[in-house]
């Protein structure tokens, strides 16, 4: 889905200098299949990527069927069971060690997994959808939209978004949706930027004039011609901010204004199992690891998506191994 | 040089004042201050007495005419906490954030440059790897996790740091600093390596290195001036972040900096240290972006021809 996707292959084609070069002389083969072989073939090369992708995906599937599984275990109090360490003799729920009220610290991960990631997906996805609408449209237009568009991301960003979660949230109550909008409107600036330079450079290419000069109306131009092109980077931003929104998120929690028990999100469990530190580190640092390992995992697959769909970087990952050796200091194709 | 600095000041003075107007609203519909300053039992004349004596009483057009009337002359009123003036609480909290977070960028972009030049001096040798697998997990650690291991480790099990609290040598800045510094210093590596990266692909280092100059003058001397833009427009909106960082750390380890007096002023409907507070931080950040915005155009003459006379 890169630029030679279908949607943009058939249009007077792009014959932008330089960037789209090393992709035009892959073999017919290559090109015949489909695209998902390929990006196969690359996660495999890059053996961090792989590792991440795999955590990922591990995380979504706790998430999404976790709940179905521990049933209310996440809740259910034992105070007999108070703050036994980790162990392999008290069963499955008791791998982890429990907390303070005698609950399983393995349950309430899994619970808190789906209650984190019910916040940091829908919000990335709400950023990402308004902030690459307005920011192509400002882009591909350009002038007096492009600038407001501009000033008003300047606005959002040029203030903590901390700050401004902490002073919303305690004006409307602290509930999973406004957290959910207030990092959403937060975060819209970081792809309307984005999106707005990738318009921006974008039109004054010859197939977006051609077809302007056939006619097609802006809206799908925008949507025919220049969104593919802008998406790859749009994804691999969104990949990255998925890690700022999670973290922003536990903060809130932690802070004690962002999920309330008796929900339970990471951050939250960090917070609560913090005066218990010098007794029951388990509660404290096992949550947090839950935080680093997603996060990092999205910020390599995000690296690795940076590679994957920039043409000129791309054959890091389809070379064989041996020639991208440690001696290529600059990619044989851009040496003049 | 001055049409561009002249130009850049009004444009970002539009978002500062938008920033002091948003907070003036927002504070004011947390609730009022009145049911959270007086007993219960107050009869409804005190409760009169004191709406008039703070101003409460006013339209909320008049009170934001007060309000900016005031700040024109330095006055944003006193206390409704402490009794103190407002800008006396706010100067006094901010110098402590200032070398937090200076004492912070100093070391996460020297650091940066060093590190991120070394990695991208050879694409994806061993260097390069350790380098961007440490910078991604630093940027990516939950920073009030990080400070709460530092405690847990440095803090308790070993004893060497002091858990909390501002007195002492210079081992109480080491966790504070620390917990400041990942995100910013893990970011601006990945930064400093790719636009590095691209640099030293450019023909002019190509010539340099030709010339026979050692990879010290072609890492410093060539490529990181051409490099630098980017790492710039970072490290502007990341030191805009530290005020995030700053509100965490200073929490955690107790710090009487401006992110705590922020977060308690919030807390307890405080407006005037709130205001104040949030106008000092939004005018920092304008004096950073304009410092930013400066440093491009020495560093990068195209910046500055840019602009139409």
């Amino acid at each position: 889905m890169s630029r030679e996707d279908p949607t943009t292959a058939d249009d007077t084609d792009d014959t932008g200098p330089g960037a789209d070069r090393p992709t035009a002389d892959r073999p017919p083969a290559a090109r015949a299949t489909p695209h998902r072989a390929s990006w196969w073939r690359m996660l495999g090369r890059d053996r961090a990527a792989s590792v991440a992708a795999v955590v990922l995906t591990l995380v979504t599937l706790v998430a999404l069927f976790g709940r179905l599984v521990i049933g209310d275990r996440a809740q259910r109090q034992d105070l007999d069971a108070s703050l036994r360490p980790p162990s392999v003799g008290d069963g499955v729920y008791g791998l982890l060690g429990t907390d303070v009220l005698g609950r399983s610290v393995l349950a309430r991960l899994v619970d808190a997994a789906a209650t984190t990631l019910s916040v940091a997906v829908p919000a990335v996805l709400c950023s990402l959808v308004i902030g690459a609408a307005l920011g192509l449209w400002a882009g591909y237009h350009g002038g007096r939209r492009e600038s407001v568009a501009l000033r008003v991301a300047d606005v959002i960003l040029s203030f903590p978004s901390l700050l401004i979660a902490v002073v919303v949230l305690y004006v409307f109550s602290p509930s999973a949706l406004n957290i959910v909008l207030i990092l959403a409107v937060a975060r819209i600036p970081v792809y309307l930027r984005t999106a707005r330079a990738e318009a921006a450079e974008l039109r004054s290419r010859l197939f977006v004039d051609a077809a302007r000069t056939f006619g097609t109306p802006s809206r799908d131009i925008i949507r025919r011609h220049i969104l593919p092109i802008a998406l790859p980077t749009l994804l691999t931003v969104a990949t990255l901010d998925f890690c700022f929104v999670m973290l922003t998120e536990s903060s809130l929690s932690f802070l004690g204004i962002g999920i309330q028990p008796p929900d339970v999100s990471w951050g939250l469990m960090v917070a609560q199992g913090r005066q218990y530190l010098q007794s029951a580190w388990w509660i404290t640092v096992l949550p947090g690891l839950a935080i680093v390992f997603t996060t990092v995992s999205a910020t390599v697959l995000a690296a690795w998506a940076r590679i994957a769909t920039d043409p000129a970087q791309r054959w890091r990952l389809t070379l064989p191994t041996k020639r991208r050796g440690a001696s290529a200091a600059v990619p044989p194709e851009l040496i003049p | 040089m001055f049409p561009f600095l002249r130009k850049r000041m009004i444009s970002s003075a539009i978002p500062l004042f938008c920033v002091v107007l948003g907070v003036f609203f927002l504070a004011r519909m947390t609730g009022n201050p009145v049911d959270l300053y007086l007993p219960l039992s107050a009869t409804a004349e005190q409760r009169a007495e004191f709406s008039a004596a703070q101003g409460f009483d006013l339209s909320i057009p008049a009170q934001l005419w007060n309000y900016l009337v005031d700040a024109a002359h330095l006055d944003f009123g006193t206390s409704l906490r402490t009794g103190q003036p407002a800008t006396e609480m706010v100067l006094d909290a901010f110098p402590v954030t200032l070398q937090l977070a200076g004492m912070t960028m100093l070391l996460a972009i020297t650091g940066a440059v060093v590190v991120g030049s070394l990695a991208a001096y050879r694409p994806n040798s061993p260097v390069d790897r350790i380098a961007s697998l440490l910078s991604m997990t630093a940027a990516s650690i939950p920073d009030f996790w990080f400070a709460i291991m530092g405690v847990l480790v440095f803090g308790v099990s070993l004893g060497w740091l002091p858990t909390s609290g501002t007195l002492g040598g210079p081992e109480i800045w080491v966790l504070p600093i620390a917990t400041l510094l990942i995100r910013p210093f893990g970011v601006l590596v990945q930064v400093v390596r790719g636009s590095m990266v691209t640099a030293l692909s450019a023909p002019y280092v190509k010539i340099a290195r030709s010339k026979g100059a050692t990879p010290q003058r072609v890492i410093f001397g060539h490529a990181l001036r051409n490099a630098v833009t980017p790492v710039l427009t970072v490290a502007g909106d990341l030191a805009v972040g530290l005020v995030n960082g700053a509100v965490i750390v200073e929490t955690i380890f107790g710090w009487p900096g401006i992110g705590k007096l922020m977060i308690d002023s919030i807390l307890q409907r405080d407006f005037a240290v709130l205001q104040a507070a949030v106008l000092l931080t939004a005018v920092t950040i304008f004096a950073l972006n304009i410092l930013v915005d400066v440093c491009h155009a020495l560093a990068d003459p195209r910046v500055r021809q840019a602009v139409p006379a």
